[in-house]
């Protein structure tokens, strides 16, 4: 027991040292340390800053129709536009699969051979493939999109999606916002420090598919009412058309699409000085849309959002700088979050907003507060208590205590942990339970005090004995605090962290660091009785 | 200077021969506890059941009556309002609006707080949550799987390391914990909801309700092979007795601290600290007076003795005096 060998101690006081340093930046304001010191700020959570946290998740039913549809123009390009052509008729993309009919069922070999350029044979990593190709009857062709090509395009798409979320939220200017995938089809968006979300609910919901279409002016005003396409044409709702009706019949091919546009900026309609969104175009996007307008002048071309006709217009001579602009019935705000959404580019995948929580700052700064004043509290009714039980050896618990505090912020601050409110409950509860181990150590040196055994045989009794039964109440409550990890959220895995921390540190603070103390003292006062 | 001892030394309490009281209170008391939550029903939140769930902050306290008139003119459907600690707060809690998406969330929850920052103005939002229907699903599946996890994982660790019984009793002692809590918040229903937070609740009282009864369970597997010839009820309430002491003095510190939170801590964790003192007490009674006492129930017996770690065989054997 007394021996402590001078090698040790310095280790623990070591690593109590370095605990304590790194765990004070924590406690000071940032910008207030010298630059020398380490900036070891324990990161708080949402529910002690104030911000947004959303649960966003893909639409991946949405994604698979979107997907077949892409293969059906996919495939009506490479039948029509090959040499010679194919002709194809009767597309249907009912029943989660893609089936057409060639005319000329001689040419079922060759419209194989063309499929395989666009299906791949095998595709991904895993080398499976991503359609599976069938003839059906004597000369149609089914395409259905296989588990594994589904679940690989859904993977692409979500990461893609994180990566456009996150530009969009960079553009916002907010400060260390959160973007993470979680799961299979989930996106965690946190931002800290926001008033009103939103904005920014609106503009990471925004899927901002943007395509230009001409528009089909043959169609029959009587069944463009009923929403009933033309042939090979289709009907998109758009909601402030001037002219009445709610739709507009439209020609499939996309003229050009969001993935051409090199910049949007918002600015104002010089005639009707309303905020409008002026969009550039990349060169292969200007020309393209050089030509189109070109062939097609006198006839008006439509502007759609997210499946949405946002305008119309005529086209009244060539349009040949790259240049167009929308306009539509926007506020500055809500151009510039378009703006800012078709810059950073379409989502791969619908995303919907299925968990939300929003704290304002002040509520924020109000459970710091309450929590530091309660902790503080805490830890001074704890600390007296101790020490009117235990004199001396309570002492030496709280000294460990505190060091505890300090070593927890020191290992949340290096693992880059974050502090939420559940989490200071956690710090409350770690500082009741940490003197726990003091408990059983301290009553166990009474007991055999008790029992007529020497002051020196009593502690190294009561430190032997205690260890085993503290390591078995700790091994219990490290089980339910990586399953609180594992399986909770939000809240409850901002309280494990701090309680799983706070189980390491203790035992090391409350069982190490006090053996040491209480065997420095013994070994240099060398005591006959003790006062516990 | 006289420190203080609040059990005092050498304490003989005979809590075995109270079993067959304590048996009938607990089971009485879990059966209660059943019945609360069977028929009076918890107030789950919208953690569990989906929702919106708005905070306002008012300049002066208002009348409950006239927000909620307020906000069922609305027409948003029907509002549930309650008070917290604090009058000038108020937690509304909505449906989520038909069809759910983004969209209309947002407008209900502008709605609301627009038309209540005219109506009592200074009003200012303070937090909100919404959970759509799929997002609570996952989480009730996600906080009971965690529970059971918990029990299971540490009735296992207790199996492995002492005897069956051991496992059983514990088992037996943490689902009457988790029905005193859930009984606590039947009966407390319009004043706690249960939310994610009771989870991290639910399961950090069966971690500390656990170290209560290893602690126990470890001293009477070290005074089984100490006192070999020892009836097995003597035993237990001389093992009972002896980390008395350290049961009252854990339990009253962690008290102090979570009575520190509850009274200090602000009211968005009211219901996790009024849980976990819950939860403390009825722990701390459960080990004394449930757990160790079972073990006679499910026949451990002194005889083979254990070999599993502790105190080595031929130890020596000084200890208090007993009285039979």
């Amino acid at each position: 027991m007394l021996n402590f060998s001078r090698l040790k101690a310095g280790a623990v006081l070591c690593v109590c040292l370095i605990g304590i340093m790194l765990g004070i930046p924590s406690f000071i304001p940032t910008g207030h340390l010298p630059a020398w010191y380490p900036q070891s700020h324990v990161n708080l959570g949402l529910d002690l800053n104030g911000g947004s946290y959303l649960l966003l998740e893909g639409d991946t039913a949405d994604l698979a129709k979107t997907r077949i549809e892409a293969m059906r123009d996919s495939v009506s390009g490479v039948m029509r536009n090959g040499t010679p052509p194919i002709e194809i008729g009767d597309i249907s993309t009912r029943g989660g699969q893609l089936t057409f009919a060639v005319s000329n069922p001689s040419q079922i070999a060759l419209a194989r051979q063309r499929l395989s350029t666009i299906t791949g044979s095998a595709a991904g990593i895993t080398g499976q493939s991503q359609w599976d190709v069938n003839v059906l009857g004597t000369n149609r062709f089914s395409l259905k999109p296989t588990e594994a090509g589904l679940t690989q395009a859904v993977d692409t798409a979500m990461k893609d999606a994180t990566e456009v979320v996150r530009r969009r939220i960079d553009e916002l200017g907010t400060k260390e916002p959160t973007i993470v995938r979680q799961g299979a089809t989930r996106i965690v968006v946190q931002v800290p420090g926001l008033k009103d979300p939103q904005a920014l609910k609106k503009l990471v919901g925004t899927t901002a598919k943007l395509e230009f279409k001409l528009v089909d002016q043959t169609a029959n005003p009587a069944d463009l009412v009923k929403g009933i396409a033309p042939v090979g044409r289709q009907v998109l709702p758009y909601p402030d058309n001037p002219q009445g009706v709610p739709l507009v019949a439209l020609k499939r091919p996309v003229v050009i699409s969001g993935e051409q546009v090199a910049d949007a900026r918002q600015e104002f309609d010089p005639q009707t000085n309303a905020p409008n969104i002026a969009i550039t175009f990349d060169a292969g996007g200007g020309r393209r849309f050089a030509n189109v307008t070109s062939e097609n002048v006198n006839k008006p071309f439509a502007i759609i959002l997210d499946n949405k006709v946002i305008s119309v217009a005529n086209i009244n001579e060539p349009i040949l700088g790259g240049r167009a602009s929308i306009a539509g019935n926007y506020t500055v705000q809500t151009a510039n979050d378009l703006a800012i959404a078709l810059r950073s580019g379409k989502l791969a995948v619908n995303l919907k907003i299925v968990a939300e929580s929003t704290v304002s700052p002040d509520l924020g700064r109000d459970s710091v507060r309450a929590g530091v004043i309660a902790s503080v509290v805490a830890a001074v009714a704890v600390i007296l208590f101790m020490l009117v039980t235990y004199g001396r050896f309570g002492l030496y618990a709280n000294i460990a205590v505190v060091i505890n505090v300090f070593v927890i912020l020191a290992v949340m601050a290096f693992l880059k942990a974050t502090l939420t409110l559940p989490g200071i409950a956690g710090f409350v509860l770690t500082i009741g339970t940490a003197v726990d181990a003091n408990v059983l150590i301290n009553e166990r040196i009474r007991e055999e005090r008790r029992r007529g055994r020497s002051v020196i045989q009593s502690v190294e009794l009561g430190y032997k004995e205690a260890s085993r039964t503290i390591f078995e109440a700790n091994v219990t409550h490290a089980i339910t605090g990586v399953i609180m990890l594992l399986l909770g959220s939000g809240p409850v895995k901002g309280f494990a962290v701090v309680l799983l921390i706070g189980i390491c540190s203790s035992v090391f603070t409350a069982v190490t660091f006090t053996r040491m103390m209480v065997a420095l003292w013994l070994r240099k006062n060398r005591p006959t009785t003790i006062n516990i | 200077m006289r420190l203080l001892k609040l059990v005092p030394d050498n304490t003989n309490l005979k809590f075995v021969s109270l079993r067959k009281w304590a048996f009938g209170l607990t089971l009485m008391l879990s059966l209660v506890a059943v019945g609360l939550v069977a028929f009076r029903g918890l107030n789950m939140g919208v953690d569990f059941v989906g929702g919106v769930l708005m905070e306002q902050n008012f300049k002066t306290a208002p009348s409950i009556e006239a927000v909620r008139s307020e906000v069922d003119s609305l027409g948003v459907g029907e509002a549930s309002i309650q008070s917290f600690s604090d009058p000038k707060t108020l937690s509304i809690r909505l449906p989520l609006p038909n069809g759910g998406d983004e969209e209309a969330t947002n407008r209900l929850v502008k709605k609301v707080s627009d038309d209540l920052a005219i109506k009592f103005p200074g009003a200012t939002f303070s937090k909100y949550d919404t959970i759509t229907g799929k997002v609570s699903d996952e989480l009730i599946t996600r906080g009971v799987l965690a529970v059971g996890l918990a029990i299971l994982g540490i009735a296992l660790f207790t199996v492995v390391r002492f005897e069956w019984q051991f496992g059983v009793s514990t088992v037996v002692a943490i689902v009457h914990d988790l029905l005193m809590t859930l009984g606590f918040f039947a009966l407390m229903r319009n004043d706690f909801e249960v939310d994610l937070n009771i989870v991290a609740a639910v399961l950090t009282i069966i971690s500390y309700s656990i170290n209560d009864k290893i602690v126990i369970d470890d001293r009477i597997r070290e005074n089984m092979r100490r006192y070999r010839k020892m009836d097995m009820r003597d035993i237990i309430d001389l093992s009972v007795n002896e980390t008395l002491p350290r049961t009252v003095m854990t339990s009253v510190t962690i008290l102090l601290a979570l009575f520190a939170m509850l009274i200090l801590g602000g009211h968005v964790l009211r219901g996790f600290t009024a849980a976990m003192i819950l939860g403390i007490v009825v722990g701390t009674y459960s080990s004394i007076y449930v757990s160790s006492s079972l073990l006679i129930t499910l026949g451990l017996r002194a005889d083979p003795a254990p070999r599993k770690g502790g105190v080595q065989d031929g130890a020596e054997r000084v200890g208090p005096k007993v009285e039979h």
